[in-house]
C-alpha cells in the first residue's frame, strides 16, 4: 500500500538524500531496507549481492545500520552502556569496548563523552550516541530517518559536519528529509519519492529547490501560506505575566513558565517557535487550565478564566487539539462516536441536562466523519484502528463542530501524511476567516512561518523574541530558539540572523512589546 | 428513514456497516462460550486425574440446580452476590481496585444492625432508616480510600486491604456482650431488628425468595443507566480509560477518584442488607462474610456488565448450591472452589484475547479499505 515501483541507487562513500512530503512513503522504504518489514516484490542487492533481510540483525549482518527519528536510548544509563547494549558479544563490556567507543568517536568526530548518563544529555547529544551505537555494531551504511526534524539549525550543520566525516571514511549514508535546503547542501544524491514511488534521481548540483519542491508534491504545491490578513482589533485571548514552575528530574524546582504575555486577537494566528521542551507544553497546559500557574492572568474574550476550571474554558469557547492526540485527545479503544463526545461531554449535542444524547452524538459524529473526510469503515471502529492523520481529522472535526473561539493547535500536523496535512492547514485558515484567535506551537518553521500572522520564539520558558513571518526565515527563527537573539528579530540580507534588543528590561518581560 | 441518507453518504463505497456489528456481535458471544467450554474441559481432566467421573458430576449439578427449592436458594445466593459485583465493578469502571468491599459491606451492616436493633420505627421508615445508614457507612469507609488515594497517594489496593482489617477489628471490639451485643446461647449478635421492619419476601411454593431482589435489580438499573446514559457515567468511564485524556478534557481527576469511590461504598453498604432485613435481622458472629471477594470475582465474570453480572452472580449461586450435593454424593467439596475460580481465570483470558483479537481484526479491515481506496487513488492518479 505504502510504496510500489521503487528503484534506487546507492553509492559507496557518499550521502544519498531520499526526499519527499510526510507520508510519501519514505520511512516505510527505510524500514525494509533495515529489515523491519518484508516488501511483497522486487529485490535488494547489497554490494552486488541479492540480500532479503528478515530482521534488523540480518540487516545489521550485512553492515546496514538504522537511526531512527526517535531515539531508542535507555536514560539511566551511560552513554558507553547504552552503545554496548545489546551488542555485548562483539567487544565485551568493558575495556575493549570502551576503547572501541573511544576510537569510533575519535575517528569519526563524534566526541562523545561515554560516562555521561544519556538523561543528561541535549537532543543533539544523544543523537551522536544513536550514530555511535550502529556504528559500533559494524554498519558501513548508515540510514538516519529525519534526523534534522529535532535540532535547530546550528545542530545541523554539526550533524552535516559529522556526515562529511563518515564519507569519508569510506561510509555510506542514506540520509531521510524533506528539508530541501538541507538535503541540497549535504547529499551528493537525491532520490525522490512521491505517493509511494520514486519519481527521479537528481543531481544536487543540478536543480533548484523550487524544482525539487514541485518534484516532491507533484504539480500542486501544498503549502502553509496565508498572507491576506485577518487580523482584527479585538483582542480574544490575553495572557498576562504568567508564572509557573515545576520541580524537574533532579527535584529542583524551577520556572517552566517565566512572566509569559501575549495577546491573541480575533481573526489572528500567533505562532510560537521554539525547541520542545522549553515551556511551550506548560503554556498549552496553563491556557487549558490543566495546570495551576503560581501567577498571571488569562483572559478570554474580556472574562478572567485564570481560575476557572479545565471544563469551564473547554465550554466558554477554547478548542484544543493536543500535542500528543493519544494521551491527550482520544480515548484508543472506545469507538468513534464516543470520541466525538470526549472533552464536551456537557455541550450540544452530546448531552441535555445531565442525559447523553447518544443518538444525537453519533448522528453528529457521522457528520464529522463526513464534512471532515475521516476515512473510516463506520463510526463504531475504535480511534486506535485509524491512522494518525485521520485520528487528528476527528479531533480538529470535534474541536471546530463547537465553534470555539480560540484555537489552541499544538502540533497540529505531525505524525500526519501529507493529504491530511493540507487539510488542517485549510481548516486552521477557515477558522482564522471566521474572527477565530489561534495559538499555534509547532517544531515545524515552515509551518509557522506560513500560517502565523505573529511569531514569538520560546526560549527557556520565556517569550524572548518576536518576528515578523513574513520576512523572517526558518534559519533566522532558528537561531533564535536557540536563544541566541532577543528583541524583535529583523530579517537582513547579508547580515546576521537578529539584533539585540536594546532594552534588556523588555527581554526580561519575556519580549512583549506591547 | 432519515437516518438513510446519512448512512449512504458517510459510508459510500464502503462495505455496509452492518457487517461489523455482525462481527462484533459475534465476538461477543464467542468469549463467554470460549471460557465456559474451556473450564469444563479444565475441571473435567481434574475430575479424571482424581479418578472421579466428570460427566455424573456435572449431571447431578445440573439436575440438582434446577430443583425448584435449588433454584430459590440460587436466586438468594445471587443478590448480595450481585450487589457486591455492581460495588466493585464501579471502581473498576474508573481502573480503580476496590478491594475493600468485604470490610465496607460488614462494617456497614453491623452498624445498621445496631442502628436496627436500637429504633423501633414504623416499618417502612425504619427500614429506610437502616439502609441509609448502611449506605453511609459504607461510603465512609470506602471514601477514607478515595481521600488517602487523592491527598496522600495511597494506592486504594492497599488502603482497602487495611480498612477491611481495620473494620472486621472494629466489628471484632463491640460485637461483644455488654458493648453493642447480647448472647444468645453460644452465638453473639447486635439486639435484633423488630418484626414490623422486616424486609418482605416474595413466596412461592417453596421457600420465599428474598425481596431485596427488587433492591437489587434497581441498583443494577441505575448502575447501567448512571454510566452508560449520563454525563457523569461519560466522565467516570473516561478517567478508567485514560485519565490523561480525562484531564484534558476538563474531568477533575482527584475528585472524580473520591466520588467513584463512594458511590461504590454506597452500593456495597447495601450488600449486607437482603440478610440483615430478609433473614438474619441481627449481626452476629456468624453473619457471611467475603462476600466482598466473591463480587471482585463476579464482577471480572460479567466483565462490568449489569446483565453479565446478574448471570455470573446466579452461576455463583449455582455452583455453590450444587457444591453441598457434590459432597453429599461422595465428591471432594472442594472441587467447587476449583470450578470457580478456573471458570475467573477461563473467563479472563478469554476475553482478553477475544478483546485483542477484535482489536487488531478492526485495525485491519480498516487498514484494508483504505488501502482499496488509495489503489484506486493512484490509479486514477497515473491514469
Amino acid at each position: 500500500m505504502a510504496n510500489h515501483d521503487i528503484d534506487i541507487t546507492v553509492r559507496r562513500g557518499t550521502v544519498h538524500a531520499l526526499v519527499g512530503e510526510n507520508g510519501a512513503g519514505k520511512s516505510t522504504l527505510m524500514k525494509i531496507l533495515y529489515g523491519m518489514q518484508k516488501p511483497d516484490e522486487g529485490s535488494i542487492a547489497v554490494d552486488g549481492d541479492r540480500v532479503s533481510f528478515g530482521s534488523p540483525a540480518d540487516a545489521i549482518g550485512r553492515g546496514i545500520g538504522m537511526v531512527h527519528q526517535h531515539f531508542m536510548l535507555a536514560d539511566n544509563l551511560t552513554v558507553a552502556e547504552n552503545v554496548v547494549l545489546g551488542a555485548e558479544k562483539l567487544y565485551g563490556i568493558s575495556g575493549r569496548a570502551r576503547a572501541k567507543i573511544m576510537e569510533l568517536s575519535e575517528a569519526y568526530g563524534l566526541n562523545v563523552r561515554p560516562d555521561l548518563l544519556v538523561e543528561d544529555l541535549g537532543v543533539a547529544d544523544r543523537q551522536r550516541v544513536e550514530i555511535l551505537k550502529v556504528l559500533y555494531r559494524g554498519a558501513r551504511t548508515l540510514i538516519l530517518d529525519e534526523p534534522t526534524a529535532v535540532l535547530v539549525p546550528q545542530e545541523v550543520d554539526a550533524l552535516f559536519d559529522n556526515l562529511r566525516e563518515l564519507k569519508a571514511e569510506g561510509l555510506t549514508v542514506i540520509f531521510i528529509s524533506h528539508k530541501l535546503g538541507e538535503v541540497l547542501s549535504v547529499a551528493d544524491d537525491i532520490t525522490v519519492i512521491r505517493r509511494g514511488t520514486t519519481v527521479a534521481s537528481v543531481h544536487p548540483s543540478e536543480v533548484t529547490p523550487k524544482q525539487l519542491a514541485e518534484l516532491m508534491v507533484g504539480s500542486e504545491l501544498p503549502s502553509p501560506e496565508t498572507r491576506e490578513s485577518t487580523v482584527t482589533d479585538t483582542v480574544m485571548l490575553d495572557v498576562d505575566g504568567l508564572h509557573l514552575s515545576a520541580t524537574d528530574s533532579d527535584g529542583v524546582v524551577r520556572a517552566v513558565l517565566d512572566g509569559v504575555s501575549f495577546g491573541i486577537r480575533k481573526g489572528e494566528v500567533l505562532g510560537i517557535a521554539g525547541v520542545e521542551g522549553n515551556g511551550q507544553a506548560e503554556l498549552v497546559e496553563a491556557v487549558m487550565g490543566m495546570r495551576d500557574p503560581d501567577g498571571g492572568r488569562i483572559t478570554l474574550d474580556g472574562d478572567d478564566i485564570s481560575r476557572a476550571s479545565t471544563r469551564k474554558r473547554r465550554e466558554d469557547g477554547i478548542g484544543y487539539i493536543p500535542e500528543d492526540r493519544h494521551r491527550h485527545g482520544l480515548l484508543l479503544e472506545a469507538p468513534l462516536w464516543e470520541n466525538r463526545i470526549l472533552g464536551h461531554v456537557t455541550e450540544e449535542p452530546n448531552s441535555r441536562g445531565g442525559r447523553l444524547d447518544l443518538k444525537a452524538a453519533r448522528s453528529d459524529t457521522a457528520r464529522i466523519v463526513r464534512d471532515y473526510d475521516v476515512r473510516t469503515p463506520g463510526i463504531e471502529v475504535t480511534a486506535a484502528s485509524l491512522s494518525g492523520g485521520n485520528q487528528q481529522k476527528l479531533i480538529v472535526g470535534r474541536e471546530m463542530s463547537h465553534h470555539p473561539k480560540l484555537l489552541i493547535a499544538a502540533h497540529p500536523t505531525r505524525g500526519v501524511d501529507v493529504g491530511a496535512q493540507a487539510q488542517i492547514w485549510d481548516q486552521i485558515r477557515e477558522a482564522r476567516r471566521e474572527g477565530l484567535a489561534v495559538l499555534l506551537i509547532s517544531a515545524d518553521l515552515d509551518e509557522l512561518i506560513g500560517l502565523s500572522d505573529t511569531l514569538r520564539v520560546m526560549y527557556r520558558g520565556r517569550l524572548v523574541a518576536d518576528a515578523d513571518p513574513a520576512t523572517i526565515t526558518p534559519e533566522e527563527l532558528g537561531s533564535a530558539m536557540t536563544g541566541a537573539a532577543s528583541g524583535h528579530l529583523e530579517h537582513e540580507d547579508g547580515r546576521d540572523t537578529a539584533q539585540d534588543s536594546d532594552q534588556p528590561g523588555e527581554q526580561r518581560d519575556g519580549g512583549d512589546t506591547r | 428513514m432519515k437516518e438513510q441518507p446519512r448512512q449512504q453518504t458517510a459510508v459510500a463505497d464502503r462495505p455496509p456497516r452492518k457487517k461489523i456489528d455482525k462481527d462484533k456481535l459475534l465476538l461477543a458471544v464467542a468469549a463467554p462460550v470460549l471460557a465456559i467450554v474451556a473450564a469444563l474441559a479444565i475441571t473435567s481432566v481434574i475430575f479424571l486425574t482424581t479418578g472421579d467421573d466428570p460427566f455424573r458430576a456435572f449431571s447431578i449439578m445440573v439436575d440438582y440446580g434446577s430443583k425448584s427449592d435449588s433454584q430459590v436458594v440460587i436466586i438468594n445466593k445471587a443478590i448480595p452476590y450481585f450487589l457486591s459485583a455492581l460495588a466493585v465493578a464501579i471502581g473498576f469502571r474508573m481502573n480503580l481496585f476496590n478491594i475493600g468491599v468485604d470490610g465496607q459491606y460488614r462494617i456497614a451492616a453491623f452498624f445498621a444492625a445496631v442502628v436496627g436493633g436500637a429504633l423501633a420505627l414504623p416499618g417502612f421508615l425504619q427500614i429506610a432508616v437502616v439502609m441509609i445508614v448502611a449506605m453511609l457507612v459504607g461510603a465512609v469507609w470506602s471514601g477514607i480510600a478515595g481521600l488517602l488515594k487523592t491527598t496522600r497517594g495511597v494506592s486504594e489496593v492497599i488502603s482497602t486491604i487495611m480498612l477491611n482489617s481495620i473494620a472486621a477489628a472494629i466489628i471484632g471490639y463491640f460485637l461483644h456482650e455488654g458493648r453493642l451485643a447480647v448472647r444468645d446461647g453460644n452465638l453473639i449478635h447486635t439486639e435484633p431488628i423488630p418484626e414490623a421492619a422486616h424486609f418482605f419476601s416474595i413466596p412461592t411454593q417453596e421457600d420465599p425468595v428474598n425481596g431485596f431482589i427488587v433492591v437489587a435489580v434497581v441498583v443494577g438499573f441505575l448502575y447501567w443507566y448512571l454510566l452508560g446514559r449520563t454525563r457523569f457515567g461519560f466522565d467516570l468511564r473516561t478517567v478508567g480509560r485514560s485519565e490523561e485524556a480525562a484531564r484534558a478534557s476538563g474531568v477533575g481527576v482527584k475528585r472524580m477518584v473520591v466520588t467513584s469511590m463512594v458511590l461504590s461504598g454506597v452500593v456495597a453498604g447495601l450488600v449486607g442488607m437482603p440478610t440483615l432485613l430478609g433473614e438474619s435481622y441481627n449481626y452476629g458472629t456468624d453473619f457471611p462474610t467475603g462476600i466482598g471477594f466473591t463480587g471482585i470475582a463476579i464482577a471480572l465474570l460479567g466483565r462490568n456488565n449489569a446483565v453479565g453480572m446478574a448471570l455470573g452472580a446466579l452461576l455463583w449461586g449455582f455452583l455453590e448450591r450444587t457444591g453441598g450435593r457434590l459432597e453429599f454424593e461422595g465428591y471432594a467439596q472442594e472441587i467447587v472452589g476449583v470450578m470457580q475460580g478456573v471458570i475467573v481465570l477461563c473467563v479472563v483470558i478469554a476475553y482478553e484475547l477475544v478483546r485483542r483479537y477484535g482489536l487488531k481484526a478492526q485495525q485491519r479491515k480498516v487498514g484494508e479499505q483504505l488501502a482499496a481506496e488509495a489503489r484506486t487513488d493512484k490509479a486514477e492518479v497515473s491514469a
